[in-house]
């Protein structure tokens, strides 16, 4: 048996370093269907998951990929799931399901364009709301943007992190340039790699669903009795299906055990947020312009901040507000007919005129001359 | 199996939200049984998944045990998910028939194509109860329900005889008026393993029974007894005869390397690869 050399640094494209950290953050259950641009995850994890133990199973669509990621976390695994917008919309319902039984499991969506079939092998930015709203009810989500294959490891170790922490399903927001393109990935070492793992209850605890905001989860199996369902239920999982305040009290706590940790669970690359006339708000693939747009506005006197959105949902409001304070004119380029601009619009509170930059067809990216283009004619006026 | 048997040992203490004279009710009895009868004191070697319609409501949450209820149609993925992490766990979906193979059909199909080592019981009460009494892909042809106010125009499928295609390792019916044949058959059921699939035909006299011209459970109870016709005897007559019965019995037993067991195989495959490259 050769020993490999340990390496922290890999050539990797975005898909494959989303697998490689789904193993790191312990990730040992894995079900999908494949789909363009993201059945490389798939086939990453079937190679690499039962080396260490775990299992990958491609079930017959994406209902039975997200039911069967619902029922392995109950069962005490860290599952994930990988799909493109069709799938996603699929997976919708169960995705609502996970939501309100408070069951953690992370969804990749690596968007393509769509809507429907769309242009399958082309880059999107369109899931931006559908990741928000997508199932029906009042719903709270929690959505990551990452730009790079490094960002593909970092933000999928966090949004298992986050699932596990707040007990609810985490959505990775990637796109397909992203998930397509091989960079360059350091790997910190393990030690230095946080993990955060579900907390769970004493034997003899009942109350599975309430009383705490984040409440332990048991494992099924183990003699706890629990007893799950995505119907309203009360703190110790028994259905009430009229009682109006059992109701408000369980989707109140759901909402808010997300929506009071907006700050905490905000994180954007900024520069120069809080002094500058012209603002950008970007993420994904899109903001990968931003830096040579920012360096040609500023070469000749313009200066301009930007907030580059790690995370989508919640929306990092306090990050948006700072820039809308001091930016005049606030640009959102993004590969859509407009879905974050609204976002921006509705924070910005009227103090700063925001502009829409959309590009959409054959995943062609925003590039920065378009940007540039847009911040100096933005500055003229 | 000392003590006298009671549901109670087993329920939580909730009223059962049954209608009178359901059928769900001598299902959930009689695996109660069967479990008791098997020696089991409490529920704590099963985990229950359910999807969406009155029979899911038998484990959900009336069981004192883990019990996961699902969306409508999909608890056989979820138990999927389940059963692979926790192979140790004896897990059983209950189910009606619009959950199992109306809108959860095809994982129903492809669980059993891949034998995934669970017992999936069908309440086939013929009828979508919970939502009034529309028409299910179980209706008989002709048979009057809300959606099809002037008879059923479609033939309803055999769910028993897909299972035994589609390559389950157990399969039986019989109706909630052979209710000793039924906790016999979920006994066995118990102790095999595979995917094992028991369907109960099953009186709904609120929603299919009012509709289809049956005053009470008494009369839908007394049609089952009259239309079964056992397999053995089924397979003698023509199909022209059948027309109309419910052919009950055991329809395979059969063994094959289950899910979980080619699953844990391949890992071990996988491991050994890894420390030979």
């Amino acid at each position: 048996m050769k020993k490999k050399p340990e390496r922290n640094t890999h050539f990797w494209q975005g898909n494959e370093a989303c697998a490689e950290a789904a193993i790191v953050a312990g990730c040992r259950f894995f079900a999908g269907y494949p789909i363009t641009p993201a059945s490389e995850i798939a086939e990453h994890l079937a190679k690499k998951l039962p080396k260490v133990g775990g299992i990958a199973i491609q079930m017959e669509d994406e209902l039975a990929s997200i039911g069967a990621v619902v029922g392995a976390s109950w069962a005490g695994a860290k599952p994930m799931t990988a799909t493109s917008g069709p799938g996603f919309s699929l997976m919708q319902e169960t995705i609502g399901y996970a939501f309100m039984t408070e069951t953690p499991c992370v969804i990749v969506d690596v968007q393509r364009l769509g809507p429907s079939t769309g242009q399958a092998t082309k880059c999107g930015q369109g899931d931006v709301m559908q990741a928000r709203w997508g199932t029906h009810g009042d719903y709270s989500a929690i959505a990551l943007s990452p730009n790079s294959a490094q960002e593909m490891f970092e933000l999928t170790i966090k949004a298992f992190n986050l699932a596990e922490k707040y007990r609810t399903p985490v959505i990775l927001l990637a796109d397909e340039a992203i998930a397509h393109m091989r960079e360059q990935v350091t790997m910190p070492s393990l030690a230095d790699i946080e993990i955060v793992n579900r907390r769970k209850p004493k034997l003899g605890e009942t109350a599975f669903f309430g009383l705490e905001e984040v409440p332990p989860m048991p494992t099924v199996g183990e003699g706890y009795n629990v007893a799950v369902t995505g119907s309203t239920h009360n703190e110790y999982g028994i259905r009430f299906t009229a009682d109006p305040n059992v109701h408000k009290r369980l989707v109140e706590r759901l909402n808010s055990k997300i929506q009071d940790h907006a700050d905490e669970l905000a994180e954007a690359e900024t520069h120069s947020i809080d002094d500058c006339q012209i603002g950008i708000i970007s993420f994904g693939c899109t903001s990968r312009a931003i830096y040579e747009a920012v360096e040609n506005a500023e070469a000749i006197g313009v200066t301009v901040g930007y907030a580059r959105l790690k995370t989508i949902w919640p929306f990092p409001e306090k990050i948006v507000k700072k820039l809308a304070k001091t930016a005049g004119k606030i640009i959102v380029p993004e590969m859509n007919l407009r879905q974050l601009y609204y976002e921006v619009q509705r924070v910005a509170g009227g103090s700063s005129e925001i502009i829409a930059l959309n590009k959409i067809g054959g995943g062609e990216l925003i590039t920065p001359e378009e940007l540039t283009a847009k911040i100096m004619e933005s500055a003229k006026d | 199996m000392s003590e006298q048997f009671s549901v109670k040992k087993y329920l939580r203490d909730l009223p059962l939200p049954f209608c009178p004279g359901c059928g769900a009710m001598t299902v959930m009895s009689e695996f109660l049984r069967a479990a008791h009868e098997l020696g089991h004191e409490d529920l704590r070697k099963f985990v229950f998944c359910s999807g969406i319609g009155c029979s899911a409501w038998i484990p959900s949450p009336h069981f004192m045990a883990d019990s996961v209820h699902t969306l409508h149609g999909r608890s056989i993925p979820a138990a999927t998910g389940i059963k692979l992490m926790r192979p140790d766990a004896n897990v059983v979906v209950f189910g009606g028939d619009g959950d199992i193979v109306g809108i959860g059909l095809s994982h129903f199909i492809h669980a059993a194509r891949r034998n995934l080592d669970i017992l999936v019981i069908m309440v086939n009460n013929m009828i979508y109860g919970m939502t009034g009494g529309q028409v299910a892909p179980t209706t008989p042809f002709k048979t009057k329900t809300t959606t099809t106010p002037y008879g059923s125009f479609e033939h309803p499928l055999d769910a028993a005889r897909l299972a035994v295609t589609a390559g389950a390792c157990y399969v039986a019916r019989w109706t909630t008026a052979q209710p000793n044949e039924l906790k016999e058959s979920i006994k066995k059921a118990l102790g095999i393993r595979g995917f094992r699939f028991i369907e109960a035909v099953s009186q709904c006299p609120t929603a299919f029974g009012r509709k289809a011209g049956f005053k009470n459970a008494g009369e839908m109870l007394k049609w089952f007894k009259e239309s079964a016709v056992p397999i053995q005897t089924a397979q003698k007559m023509s199909e022209e005869s059948l027309r109309g019965k419910i052919v009950v019995g055991e329809f395979a037993q059969t063994k094959r390397p289950t899910l979980v067991e080619t699953v844990y195989k391949s890992i071990q495959e996988a491991k050994k690869q890894d420390e030979k490259d």
